[in-house]
């Protein structure tokens, strides 16, 4: 099918509508369109990203509105272009929907109960608010996708708890200073170059010789800092603990893996096509300065990582940690770094996912998260508890998974450009992931106290009673979904040549610097 | 003051639409962030958001220009004419380049078309943050941010403390959905022991916990009621399966 590109954003949109249609007859229909609709939503990005890997120039590219390039110029009609990196998260974002629609059933029925039928209307919308992002090449049509997927955001996680709305509130008005800035960026880049096309924008800069130009830098910081407060970089982070925290299971579960890492695919995407390597990276000054925002970001989450009692905020600032080293992969210029980078992008995805799968299992059986209430969950759930820690090494970088993979490209990109303090600051974050998940494990395992003592006397033992040890393991439509997400993690990280190589064809076409010993 | 050359004719006269534009941006800007009030910092939203069209649609103006008409000739699939006085039939006529010394008459439509969605966008960003202040008010009873931090980290504090538990479901008042504000003590992982001993711990718990939520009680409980009778039978078969 040669139109598959744009069917991954219209399942999806059609599912949204159907929800909200016939939900006001039958509200159990609403899960079976929705899986149905990611399902479909899934096969068309598969079959876009073998397209693009088999097609010649690596890319397709399709005009909306039939506006076709043979009579308009480049930049009339609103353009969905899919080169190799695009398709990658692409599949990445409704492969991440699929999962979470699967696994959404127990959670919504019994969180928000009699609003199924909006719940996957926006579900569905916040997919192709997302799938929309990593698609379009229209620079003015990013803002409105980003948008959509903002506000779709805000009304799932508000359909929470009463502190989930006050919590929303902090993210509305950051986000909507964050998509503003973007516009107003956008209106900039508009005026100097005279296109909204991505490729035209591109063109147009090097065209005109516009490197210096100061309407350029200025569009250049607008862009970069709407960008950077919609990822949650760290000075910026403040909305996005407490709403993932408080929000309704499938929500964090569908909103934490993707909503900073498609943030981050829009930065590369800026980055790299839309201002060019060179205006980016050495016409400027900021390219000095980010990688030790990335420093302060890095160990200030991580710290506050430490600090957290509760598994789901704990998850919450490991994001922010994350999205500072995504953010230094790219900004220490580097082709090894940008690699790690983009290819942290997917694992991260994954894992988090997988994490926040885990977590909202012990919540829906235990009605809590806090450190205190996890004694002795082993017993009780092993297999939970095997997804959960499949996922908390892969942020750790245990070999396996593909968190040490991401994270090595990472280390050797900071190491080729001599970038010491970003390597330290990585390591040194490492260090406090293996704090955190051994801390986890403890408890878990040993049932440990309060005071840090154990209960049990080895051998088996866990000092638990009979009932807490009782296996009770998550329904099946939780369990399979969040097993899936770990085998997930570990397929992409033995199977990580193939999608680097991928990912190198696409930055071939960049002049980025390797090192000495890199042919 | 406002001769050539000068900082005044730079600024007021020649850029004038944009030194309103960015004067407009920092009030809002500044309400968001400075301002007490919840609806306070909404205007100042909008005000942002408003001096962004602002400055799109001045930059789309050109004196004296006109509106741009899309002539049937243009269009790209051809305009059927006919193909000559005499008979019926019609061929397909393509499409010219525009002529040249025309265009400088007309404005560029562009920047204006965009703000159209972006002001759809800011409505509907608008409605929603309304309807999540009215949330936080019938939830927290004030739309003061500095009163409503106190409140929120009074709620975190309570919940942070011990581990809490979801109340038994015969005495459940509140909304099912609320799974962090159970108010039981105990920390057992097991479910028959702990239900017993937080139904006893329980009693005195009960009146800050409705109190809380007492604007919405009434719509949240009688909605939630359903649900929760329903998830008390599942309850037994997922364990099994």
């Amino acid at each position: 099918m040669s139109d598959s590109i744009v069917w991954i954003v219209l399942f999806p949109l059609i599912g949204a509508v159907a929800c909200a249609l016939l939900g006001s007859f039958s509200k159990r229909i609403c899960y079976p369109v929705s899986v149905l609709s990611m399902v479909l939503s899934v096969w068309a990005s598969i079959q876009t990203l073998m397209q693009a890997i088999d097609s010649s120039d690596h890319q397709i590219s399709y005009i909306l509105g039939g506006w076709s390039l043979d009579f308009f110029p480049r930049g009339v009609g609103i353009e969905f272009r899919a080169d190799l990196l695009g398709a990658l998260i692409t599949l990445v974002v409704t492969g991440v929907g699929l999962i979470v629609s699967m696994y959404s059933k127990v959670p919504v029925q019994r969180q928000t109960p009699g609003k199924e039928p909006m719940y996957y209307a926006l579900f569905l919308l916040q997919i192709v608010g997302l799938a929309g992002i990593t698609l379009t090449g229209d620079a003015f049509n990013l803002y409105v996708l980003i948008e959509v997927a903002a506000l779709t955001g805000y009304g799932l996680i508000a359909l929470g708890s009463n502190r989930a709305a006050a919590a929303t509130f902090t993210y509305v008005i950051l986000g909507t200073i964050g998509a503003s800035l973007y516009l107003l960026g956008v209106g900039y880049l508009y005026l100097k170059t005279g296109t909204l096309n991505m490729v035209g924008i591109h063109e147009a800069i090097q065209a005109n010789e516009l490197h210096s130009s100061p309407t350029m830098q200025v569009a250049f910081i607008l862009v970069l800092l709407g960008i950077l407060i919609k990822m949650a970089f760290f000075p910026f982070h403040a909305w996005l603990p407490k709403s993932y925290c408080h929000a309704p299971t499938t929500t964090s579960c569908l909103l934490a893996p993707l909503v900073t890492k498609v943030m981050i695919y829009v930065m590369i995407r800026m980055v790299l096509s839309v201002f060019g390597v060179e205006f980016s990276f050495e016409s400027t000054w900021w390219g000095e300065i980010l990688p030790w925002l990335v420093v302060v970001a890095i160990v200030c989450a991580a710290i506050m990582a430490l600090a957290q009692r509760e598994i789901k905020s704990m998850l919450a600032y490991l994001i922010v940690a994350e999205v500072g080293y995504m953010v230094g992969g790219v900004w220490i210029y580097n082709y090894f770094g940008l690699i790690g980078a983009i290819f942290h992008v997917i694992s991260d995805a994954c894992m988090t996912l997988c994490l926040f799968l885990g977590a909202g299992i012990i919540l829906e059986k235990c009605r809590t998260t806090h450190f205190d209430g996890l004694r002795g969950l082993f017993a009780k759930m092993p297999l939970t508890m095997i997804g959960f820690f499949i996922g908390g090494f892969s942020i750790i970088g245990l070999p396996p998974t593909c968190g040490f993979f991401s994270k090595w490209y990472l280390i050797t990109g900071g190491m080729v450009s001599e970038r010491w303090e970003y390597m330290v600051t990585l390591m040194f974050s490492t260090m406090v992931m293996v704090v955190l998940f051994f801390r986890l494990i403890e408890r878990i395992h040993l049932a440990v106290d309060e005071s840090g003592k154990n209960l049990g006397k080895g051998h088996g033992d866990l000092g638990l009673s009979k009932e807490q040890t009782r296996f009770d393991e998550a329904p099946l439509s939780m369990l399979i979904p969040l097993l899936l997400a770990a085998s997930i993690v570990i397929i992409v990280g033995i199977y990580n040549q193939e999608v680097v190589d991928q990912i190198e064809i696409f930055l071939r076409d960049y002049k980025l610097p390797t090192g000495v010993h890199y042919q | 003051m406002f001769e050539e050359g000068s900082i005044f004719n730079a600024l007021l006269v020649e850029r004038l639409n944009y030194f309103i534009y960015v004067v407009l941006l920092l009030i809002g800007l500044w309400a968001m962030i400075a301002k007490n009030n919840l609806i306070k910092k909404l205007i100042g939203m909008s005000i942002f958001q408003t001096a962004i069209i602002l400055f799109y649609v001045s930059i789309g103006v050109k004196e004296g220009a006109t509106i741009p008409i899309y002539l049937p000739e243009h269009d790209p699939h051809g305009t059927p004419v006919l193909a000559d006085s005499n008979s019926s039939e019609t061929i397909l006529a393509m499409p010219q380049a525009l002529d040249a010394s025309l265009v400088p008459n007309y404005t560029n439509p562009l920047p204006h078309v965009l703000m159209l969605t972006a002001i759809v966008v800011g409505v509907a960003t608008l409605g929603l943050a309304l309807s999540i202040c009215l949330r936080i008010y019938r939830a927290y009873g004030t739309v003061e941010e500095d009163e409503l931090l106190i409140k929120l980290e009074e709620e975190d504090s309570r919940n942070s403390g011990l581990p809490r538990k979801r109340r038994p479901r015969r005495r459940n008042s509140r909304p099912s959905n609320q799974n962090k504000q159970g108010s039981s003590l105990e920390s057992n992982i097991s479910e028959k022991p702990k239900r017993r001993k937080s139904s006893n711990s329980q009693i005195p718990k009960n009146p800050p916990a409705t109190s809380r939520t007492k604007p919405s009680s009434k719509d949240t409980q009688s909605g939630s009621k359903k649900p929760v009778r329903r998830k008390r039978t599942n309850q037994p078969k997922e364990g099994n399966s």
